[in-house]
């Protein structure tokens, strides 16, 4: 088992109120997994807890096969934190300030050089830039390559694209990518951008109401939805629209049945923002055990 | 030993790139320029019950109270505004990070402190008749007073910093402190010609006591008719400042691990949403 990350039964409570109510996952070495949901909850308080910031309430979590709460500076060196910075270590140098960080983790492991990880994240031209000089992109940008200046096993990343623009993001995502494709890097991160969860993820958490209401990648998921894919075709002039299961099956049969009067024919498969919806229309109309049912299984 | 290392060259890194900003090195300029002209203004006046005029028989009180004043405002304001702007979630998720950020943080406040101190006795040293009138002894008083004055006031920077609900807050209510017991404390007028109870409170804090530590480093014997008990009273400066080193030593270490166990993104996010909030 090279489980790098385990949640049994997580569960944490502010005062009175319940904002994780068992939150079950695991994530395999090398994947990306994605946790998806709407705003409060309960995302960032997962990652938090993941991260050894932020003290559970109740349930079973390991990183690295080490309780967060109880992780050692030798576990610290593993494990990667992408903030996000807004106006700290203004004076420092990017150079400089990577340099200083990759220090601490010497003892452990060898960390990234300074050069290579500024060419890495695309700011070779601003490494001899003070910090407050960055625009908002190149400073998110620095945040990862500070999050894995230790090379680290497994990467948290909490919204990391928040106030992204367009190109800023595309180049994130490619980066993301670099970053599993390189090294054997873990990474869960949390995003409210579908697109975005869609594009990086092997793996998608839906997380509503302090469960995991859905557990897979984005096609299996998509898959899983009731009225997956929807058939339009216009024959004699009149429109059609027909929701099948198995949208391939239905246009053979209707090609073999109608043959050319059939045209304008597409074939749209549930996005993963349709099954993202139903979800979560589903939680909230209190079908969530149904729900977290039916979508086990579909992870693997 | 890995991470103090790595903190001292970050409280080196952090000095030196302060110092080489205009607006952070001027900064020193201007409040020794200010206090220079103030002595200046009274080079003329004349102390009762000394010889010495003015200017000499203030300094050392005025280094005493920058020494504080930088150590315990100046540091708390500068650990305050680092928690808030998420420099200490960062040491947080580094291996041994907390434990480099504070060491940096201590190099660097007893570098700005002995900057300021520079700073004034340069100029001081040219203009003022009379001081350091006590010659070797008096150099070599400065050599443990310099030390134990960093003890009695970073460690309780430190602490206040740590507490304190944000740096503006700190900002504020330092200067009105400081200011007040300078005030009292003996540094313009001989703390002798205050009504009893206020030489009580003044002796509590290390304005007092370090200002007077600096009287018997730098002015002639003379001076110390008009102290209390007409005594440098050394042995008391090394209890009471040890006092504050002893405590601030004690607390800083239980009040900064509390304080970085709750820093979190999320913390650190609603705090960024007030602060934009209010500009």
């Amino acid at each position: 088992m090279n489980a790098v990350i385990e949640v049994r039964g997580l569960r944490m409570r502010y005062g009175d109120v319940d904002v994780l109510k068992g939150v079950e996952f695991t994530a395999r070495r090398g994947e990306v997994v994605t946790l998806l949901g709407p705003n409060g909850a309960g995302k960032t308080t997962t990652i938090e807890i993941l991260e050894g910031f932020r003290l559970r309430s109740a349930g079973e979590v390991t990183v690295l096969g080490v309780d967060p709460a109880r992780g050692d500076e030798a576990w610290r060196a593993r494990v990667g934190v992408v903030l996000q910075s807004w106006r700290d270590h203004g004076k420092w140098r990017v150079r400089d300030l990577l340099r200083e960080l990759g220090r601490y983790y010497v003892p452990y492991r060898k960390p990234f050089g300074a050069d290579e990880l500024v060419a890495a994240v695309g700011l070779a031209d601003s490494a001899d830039k003070k910090i407050m000089q960055l625009s908002g992109g190149q400073r998110r940008r620095l945040d990862v390559a500070i999050g894995i200046v230790g090379r680290p096993d497994v990467l948290f990343l909490d919204e990391p694209t928040a106030g992204f623009d367009p190109q800023a993001r595309r180049e994130f995502h490619d980066f993301v990518h670099r970053l599993t494709d390189l090294e054997e890097t873990t990474i869960l991160l949390t995003t409210h951008d579908l697109d975005e969860a869609e594009k990086l993820a092997d793996r998608i958490l839906i997380l509503a109401g302090g469960r995991i209401i859905a557990d897979g990648s984005a096609d299996a998921l998509a898959r899983l939805v009731a009225g997956q894919a929807e058939v339009r075709w216009r024959q004699h002039g009149e429109l059609f629209v027909h929701a099948t299961d198995d949208g391939t099956e239905f246009v053979r049969k209707l090609l073999a049945q109608h043959g050319e009067e059939v045209g304008d024919l597409e074939v749209h498969r549930a996005s993963l923002e349709d099954t993202y919806m139903t979800m979560v229309r589903r939680y909230e109309s209190g079908e969530t055990d149904a729900a977290v049912t039916e979508f086990e299984g579909a992870g693997r | 030993m890995n991470a103090i290392h790595n903190g001292l060259r970050r409280g080196w890194i952090e000095y030196t790139a302060a110092i080489r900003t205009l607006t952070e090195s001027a900064n020193y300029v201007i409040v020794a320029g200010f206090f220079m002209v103030v002595l200046y203004l009274n080079r003329n006046r004349t102390v009762d019950g000394t010889s010495l005029h003015f200017p000499a028989l203030a300094l050392p009180g005025l280094l005493g109270m920058l020494a504080v004043y930088t150590g315990i405002v100046g540091a708390a304001y500068a650990l305050a505004s680092e928690r808030e702007d998420g420099t200490l979630l960062r040491a947080k998720a580094v291996p041994n990070g907390m434990t480099g950020y504070v060491t940096g943080h201590i190099l660097r406040g007893a570098l700005e402190i002995l900057t300021m101190l520079v700073v004034m006795l340069v100029p001081a040293l040219i203009l003022i008749d009379g001081l350091f009138a006590t010659g070797l002894a008096g150099g070599l008083h400065l050599l443990w007073l310099f030390p134990l004055g960093l003890l009695a006031t970073l460690p309780f920077g430190m602490v206040i910093g740590s507490l304190a609900t944000s740096p503006r807050a700190i900002a504020g209510w330092g200067l009105m402190v400081v200011g007040a017991l300078t005030f009292i404390s003996g540094v313009f007028s001989p703390v002798t010609g205050q009504a009893a109870w206020v030489q009580g409170i003044a002796q509590v804090f290390p304005i007092y006591w370090l200002g007077l530590g600096m009287r018997s480093a730098l002015l002639p014997d003379e001076v110390v008719l008009v102290e209390i008990g007409q005594s440098w009273r050394t042995l008391e400066t090394i209890g009471v400042l040890g006092i504050w080193a002893v405590a601030g030593l004690l607390l800083a270490p239980v009040v900064l691990r509390r304080m970085a166990r709750r820093e979190s993104g999320a913390v650190l996010d609603e705090r960024r949403r007030k602060v934009l909030q209010r500009l």
